[in-house]
């Protein structure tokens, strides 16, 4: 790891005004971060952590569910009001990594470095969840911009992310055996509006929504309904671990069983 | 913490935490990350750097009672903080904690790399499940540690036998 200068602030305000030097960079949870800085893959002059921020945090408020952006995949897994808001959401969190990622990693630090096998993308783009930041709001079908790419600034930091609360929603992941990433992952998400159906670890440029199977499932929301819904294999991504053929076919096979389990809620 | 920073130059963070219930301080690099410190500094060299990825866990330790991987943690991170080690589990008296003991009766290990983060992370999941744990539980909880050697059945064993020590129940084994 190059070396680096370290700080800590304990306002937001001193968070943004440190990450107007060009060279900084923020620290959340650090569960990619401090392994890309290992591989040299990255090289700030300054780390600004935002754990003494206070943006942890979890509430239920007019319909929607609020959770602060440092809360940690753990907190979020074992919270009672993530449970009885959006189970799919606490599930989701419970399988990110392992135990000691998830008492480390937070929904923020996920979702501002937007990598393409991450979890948490597919439950914020399916539920239509709103980012906040120091600046303004976002909305998730802004927000991601292709792999590793948001709609953030360089010196815009996410506070919360509000999810509202939909009538039923589900996950499904087809983890890589070794490293948990999502080789697939697809959430469902219905509200008394729309069918959203957004799918990560498989798309060539990061999360995406899957409008064939969104319109399939507003006309029933049934696993039957998928039935002749294609994904198609030139946005997949291909490698060691799968080629394109198998990833737009796990897609289906990972959206019945999303649908299904959305379905038994 | 602000550091102030001149071209070329990086002040050292100082740091003070608590380390098996002991305050350590120490001037670290901004990189240097716990496990270094903890080994290279404060001479604990029990914690192990297995893959030094966060995937293997044999440098699993406790941070406010929270097992993390401490190759990924900055020690700088941990400034403030309450760490228990491997070596802070014995009692003063050298006797072994409950989980250490039952990784000696059910044999939990052959080369022994991977045990102190093993223990440290099994430790962590016997206290947050003082309902109960089950076998799919602890090899669920045992996800982010990898051990190359015994094929994970008797950490199992050890881990089961243990819950019931931890939190003040009966062993079958020792109602024999």
């Amino acid at each position: 790891m190059y070396d680096f200068s370290y700080a800590k602030p304990a306002a937001l305000a001193q968070a943004v005004q440190a990450l107007g030097d060009p060279e900084a960079k923020a620290l959340a949870g650090g569960m990619t971060f401090i392994p890309v800085l290992k591989q040299r893959l990255n090289k700030p002059s300054v780390i600004v952590d935002l754990a003494g921020l206070g943006l942890s945090g979890i509430r239920v408020e007019g319909g929607a569910l609020i959770i602060g952006a440092m809360t940690t995949h753990g907190e979020v897994a074992a919270s009672a009001d993530v449970k009885a808001a959006i189970p799919a959401v606490a599930a989701l969190a419970g399988h990110i990594g392992d135990r000691q990622v998830r008492y480390r990693g937070t929904l923020g630090g996920s979702l501002a470095n937007n990598d393409p096998s991450a979890c948490y993308p597919a439950a914020v783009l399916a539920l239509a969840a709103t980012i906040h930041t120091n600046k303004r709001t976002i909305a998730a079908d802004a927000f991601f911009q292709g792999m590793f790419t948001t709609a953030l600034e360089a010196d815009e930091l996410i506070t919360a992310v509000s999810f509202p609360i939909p009538r039923r929603a589900a996950y499904a992941k087809f983890a890589n055996p070794a490293s948990r990433y999502a080789m697939v992952g697809v959430f469902v998400a219905q509200t008394d509006a729309a069918v959203r159906v957004a799918v990560t670890g498989a798309g060539q440029n990061g999360v995406f929504r899957h409008e064939a199977m969104e319109a399939a499932l507003a006309t029933s929301f049934t696993a039957a309904a998928l039935e002749g819904v294609t994904t198609p294999v030139d946005l997949m991504s291909s490698d060691i671990h799968g080629s394109a053929e198998y990833r737009a076919h796990l897609v289906m096979v990972m959206a019945r069983k999303a649908v299904e389990e959305a379905k038994g809620k | 913490m602000p550091i102030k920073r001149n071209k070329g130059e990086r002040t050292m963070p100082a740091i003070s935490l608590t380390v098996n219930q002991k305050t350590v301080h120490g001037e670290v690099e901004g990189r240097t990350l716990l496990v270094q410190f903890l080994r290279d500094n404060v001479g604990l060299t029990g914690t192990h750097i297995g893959c030094d990825t966060s995937q293997c866990g044999a440098c699993v330790v406790t941070v406010d009672g929270k097992s993390v991987k401490s190759c990924t943690m900055l020690a700088v991170q941990a400034n403030g903080a309450d760490v228990l080690t491997i070596e802070g589990l014995s009692g003063p008296d050298g006797a072994l904690h409950p989980m250490q003991a039952m990784f000696k009766e059910h044999h939990a290990l052959q080369c022994g790399y991977c045990t102190p983060g093993m223990i440290m992370s099994a430790i962590d999941l016997v206290e947050t499940h003082p309902q109960g744990l089950s076998e799919a539980q602890i090899r669920a909880g045992l996800e982010g540690n990898i051990c190359r050697c015994t094929g994970y059945h008797n950490i199992v064993k050890a881990i089961a036998a243990a819950w019931p020590l931890m939190h003040g129940a009966p062993t079958a084994q020792a109602a024999e």
